[in-house]
Order: C-alpha cells, then structure tokens, then sequence
C-alpha cells in the first residue's frame, strides 16, 4: 500500500472572513470527511498550519517574517492517507469540504519509508 | 454575589453529581489505562471554577461551564501527549483526536448529552466486573463515579485512608492490565450484569442504613448515591429492568423510615416503636410507583419481594394493624426462590405477630442446630422476645443476654439491655 500526501494551499481569505459558526460547521464536515477514511483504516494523520512564519533564503541565509508563496498558493496543513494508486486518491482528495472554501488540494505520493 | 460558603456548597453538590459522569467521558477519551489522567481533569476542572467563580460569582450554567473546562483541559492533553505512548491513538474512536483538523470536532462528539449517561451507566457496569471484589467495586464507585474523597469512602467504610488506597489502586490495575472497554451490556447478558451492578448498590445503600456506627452524614450520602445510581439505571431504555424497579422500590421504602429508625442520640428504635408520622410520604408513594413498574414482565426477583414486605410496613396504620398474612406468603415466597437462614428467622418474628409465640417457637427450633444462626445475636433476641410473649421472663433474660454477647453493634446492645431491664422492672 502506498502513502499519499494531501497538500492543501490557499483559502485563508475565505475562513478569515467566515463567522465562527460557519467556521464550527465547516470543521465538522472535515471531521466526516477525515472520519469516512479513518473508517476504511486509509487515514494516517494530519496537520494543520498557521499563516504565518518565517522564511529562510538559500544562499544569504537571509529570512524575511511571511511564508514565500502567494495567497494562493499557501499550504495551510496535510493529509496523509494510504491508497493504491493515484487515481485512487485523487477520487479520496475529492471530497475534502476546503474546494469548498477556494483551497486547492495537490495529491502527491510519499516517498516510501522502505523500499 | 453569592457568599464564598454558597459557592462552596453549590460546588459540592454540583461536583458530586457531574464528576462521575465527566470521569465516565473522560475515561472513554483517554481509554482505561488512564483512568488517573481522567480524575485529575475532573480535579483540575474543580479548582478552577472554585478559583474563577469566587472572583467573577457563579456562571448561569455551572454546568456546562464545568464540562466545557474539562473538554478544553483534555484537549490540552491530547495535544501534549499526542506524541507520547499514553494514549492508545490506534483506538478507531481515539483516531481522530490527533489532527487539528478533526480534534476540536471529535471532542465535543464525546461531550454529548446522549453519549454522557451512556458512558456513565457503561462505566458502572465495568467498575461491576466479577473479578473485582465487591469491596474494591463499591469504593471504586464511591470515590470515581460518586465524587467522595478518599477520606470520606474511608469513612464510610471506617476503615483508613491507606486501604482504600490500596483498593482503588488495585482496581485501576485491573483496568490497565485488561484494557477493559467500558459499555451497557447486550440484551441478551443485560439482567446476569444488572444483577452484579443491583447488589453493590444495595450493598452501598445498607452501609448506610444500617451502620449505626459511622456518622449521620455519610450514612444519608451513601442512601442518596444509591437512589442516585439506581435511578440512572432507570433513566436509561436499555437497562430499566424489572429488578431495577424493585430495588429502587425497596430502597424507597426503606429510606422513606430511615429517620425514625433511631433517636437523635442515636439509640435504635424498634419497628413497633417508631413514629409513622416522620415516615416521608413523598418516598413512600414513589415506592409504590416503582413497585407497580416492577410487575411488567415475567421476573419475580427477592427485591421484588422485599420491596412487597417494606411496602405492608409503610402502609400499615400501626404495628398492630400490620398485614402479618400478607408478609407471611411473601416470606414464603423469598424461601422458596433462595433459601437462606436469616430471612428463616425473620419469618419467624411474622409467625410471632401472626399466630403467636407457640408457633413461633416451634418454628424456630427447625434452625436451632444451624451453624452460624446459632452464634447470631438475632437469633437469640428473637428467642428471647418469644419467651418474653409466653411470660418466661428469665428464659427470656437468658436469651437477650446470649444477644447482647454475640453482637458487636453499640444500639443493638443497649436495645436489648433496655429489654432486660423492662423484665427485671
């Protein structure tokens, strides 16, 4: 079985502007969505990221105080799951409530802990 | 706002009646092998709304605002201990405590209304497993689902606080070592667990009806606990049985004379003796409720029978006018289901009210040769009330002195000395 990566980038626009009983209600279809794969034993873990942070430049070591990317393209937290395939987790990563909430999803195979 | 001592006394009664349950959910989240973890958030959640209220006065939900300290001081714990070995993740229902994504989620799914009694009721029946002594079940309830401090299982025990230490340790091994899951029973083994879970709640429930030794007021908390505990089996869909009415029934019952029992110096008063205008009316005519409940379904239980025997008691307009017949067949009955000697001698006692001491005698001869009902103070005491009644006063001296030997109880014995001393007067 492989591992796969559920990148989520973008949407903190949206949830900066949601009420705090949207935002309660939105984390409650994550919960369904994460509890189905949990269920079918496919969940491994996940985190989630502030916005903020630090970035580090190579070569001048020099570190500005915001993430590098764009709005957009921000990864605020992970999903990792087991799958065959790609496909197959490309069909998993299609029910997560984010696409909802102008995040993007990018499903991305881990490199396997053994060979 | 309310004066500190309110607060403390709204605490208290708030505290024993949510701890237990809080303790049930939290033992659930962080699983058996932590049943320590989950009593010191219960802890913690207390001194803090000891702590914020005697500042900002009572919240309008105390609560609710308890629940809600404890569920946000577990999600504190979860988050520190998500790394660690603690808490077993690999639980499908603990799963989805480690991502931030689903936590604050899975949580309150935990702290539903629905699920609290269930995990309360669930967790009652596991602290009632077989391999668990009867003692160590009845102190674990006390001290975990209760809210009593070791000192006062301690006392309602007297015994120290190192043994209920002891017992409380020992049970929390047992969890940890079996990884015991707490739930209610299936249908199908629901009334041989019930049974287990019944007579610990009695066991409770006559500590404090019947140790005239400890304090006034541990004997009326261990009464409430019991009614308490007995009525959340009630509450429940799935384990209201015929045999948890009775008991709460008898319980009833009993708790409806439990003031008249004994004068305010604590000197026990006899049934015939006692003031039937103190008996609690209110608890009485809950009792016949429950008994009425009782008789759904096909199980005639001892309680049941009891619970009959207690009610004739209530009703009767004074000793005299009491229904001895009546108590007699339920008597009858009681033998027939389990023989036991003791409820043998007290049919004995009924023979003496209803067909007088001739009878009576010649019935309790038929267990004179018994063992242990001969080293029994009641036997004797109720040998020397029959010879009382056919006027051999120093037989009967004889009798209620063997009595006043064989009983270690303090109000029994000056009970049977004030007998003496009316014959010898």
């Amino acid at each position: 079985m492989k591992q796969f990566m559920f990148l989520f980038k973008g949407g903190d626009d949206v949830w900066d502007a949601k009420s705090p009983e949207e935002q309660g209600k939105h984390m409650e279809e994550w919960q369904q969505w994460i509890g189905e794969m949990a269920q079918q034993e496919k969940f491994v873990g996940a985190e989630r990221l502030y916005p903020q942070g630090n970035t580090i430049h190579p070569g001048t070591i020099k570190i500005t105080d915001r993430p590098l990317s764009e709005a957009k393209e921000l990864v605020g937290g992970y999903v990792t799951v087991t799958s065959n395939s790609l496909e197959e987790a490309t069909e998993m990563a299609k029910g997560c409530p984010g696409l909802q909430w102008e995040t993007s999803v990018e499903v991305r195979e881990v490199w396997p802990v053994k060979a | 706002m309310k004066k500190k001592e309110d607060i403390n006394k709204t605490l208290n009664n708030l505290f024993r009646q949510e701890s237990g349950k809080m303790v049930a959910v939290l033992i659930k989240i962080f699983g058996t092998e932590n049943i320590e973890l989950a009593e010191d958030v219960v802890q913690d959640a207390l001194i803090s709304a000891l702590e914020t209220w005697k500042y900002r006065g009572m919240p309008e939900n105390p609560k609710a605002w308890l629940y809600r300290t404890a569920r946000n001081k577990a999600i504190d714990i979860i988050r520190r201990k998500k790394h660690s070995k603690t808490i077993d993740f690999s639980d499908p229902e603990r799963k989805l405590l480690i991502s931030e994504y689903t936590l604050a989620t899975t949580m309150d799914n935990f702290w539903k209304e629905q699920h609290i009694q269930d995990d309360f009721l669930a967790m009652m029946y596991a602290c009632c497993h077989p391999d668990i002594s009867q003692e160590n079940q009845i102190t674990f309830i006390l001290k975990s689902l209760c809210g009593f401090s070791t000192k006062e299982v301690a006392r309602s025990f007297l015994v120290s606080e190192d043994t209920i230490s002891k017992r409380l340790y020992r049970t929390k091994e047992y969890f940890r070592k079996h990884k015991i899951r707490p739930r209610i029973p299936f249908p199908e083994e629901i009334n041989a667990k019930t049974a287990v879970v019944l007579r610990t709640i009695y066991l409770m429930f006559n500590e404090g009806y019947n140790s005239t030794h400890s304090d006034q007021l541990i004997r009326k908390d261990l009464i409430s606990q019991a009614l308490w505990l007995c009525k959340s089996l009630l509450d429940n869909k799935s384990t209201q049985t015929p045999e948890v009415y009775a008991l709460m029934a008898l319980m009833s019952f009993h708790a409806a004379r439990v003031d008249s029992r004994v004068t305010e110096q604590g000197a026990l008063i006899r049934l015939a003796d006692q003031d039937r205008n103190s008996w609690n009316q209110e608890l009485i005519s809950l009792g016949s409720m429950y008994l009425n409940q009782a008789a759904f379904g096909k199980t005639l239980t001892t309680y049941h029978l009891e619970a009959a025997i207690a009610y004739q008691h209530c009703i009767a307009s004074n000793y005299e006018n009491t229904n001895w017949k009546e108590i007699l067949t339920y008597y009858d009955l009681l033998l027939v289901i389990a023989y036991d000697p003791v409820v043998f001698l007290n049919r004995c006692l009924v023979m003496l009210e209803l067909n007088g001491p001739d009878e009576a005698l010649e019935a309790i001869k038929k267990i004179q040769n018994h063992k242990i009902i001969s080293k029994y103070y009641l036997y004797h005491a109720i040998l020397g009330e029959i010879h009382e009644r056919l006027k051999a006063s120093s037989k009967a001296v004889a009798y209620y002195q063997q009595a006043i030997q064989l009983t270690q109880s303090k109000p029994e014995k000056r009970l049977l000395k004030q007998k003496i001393t009316n014959l010898n007067g």
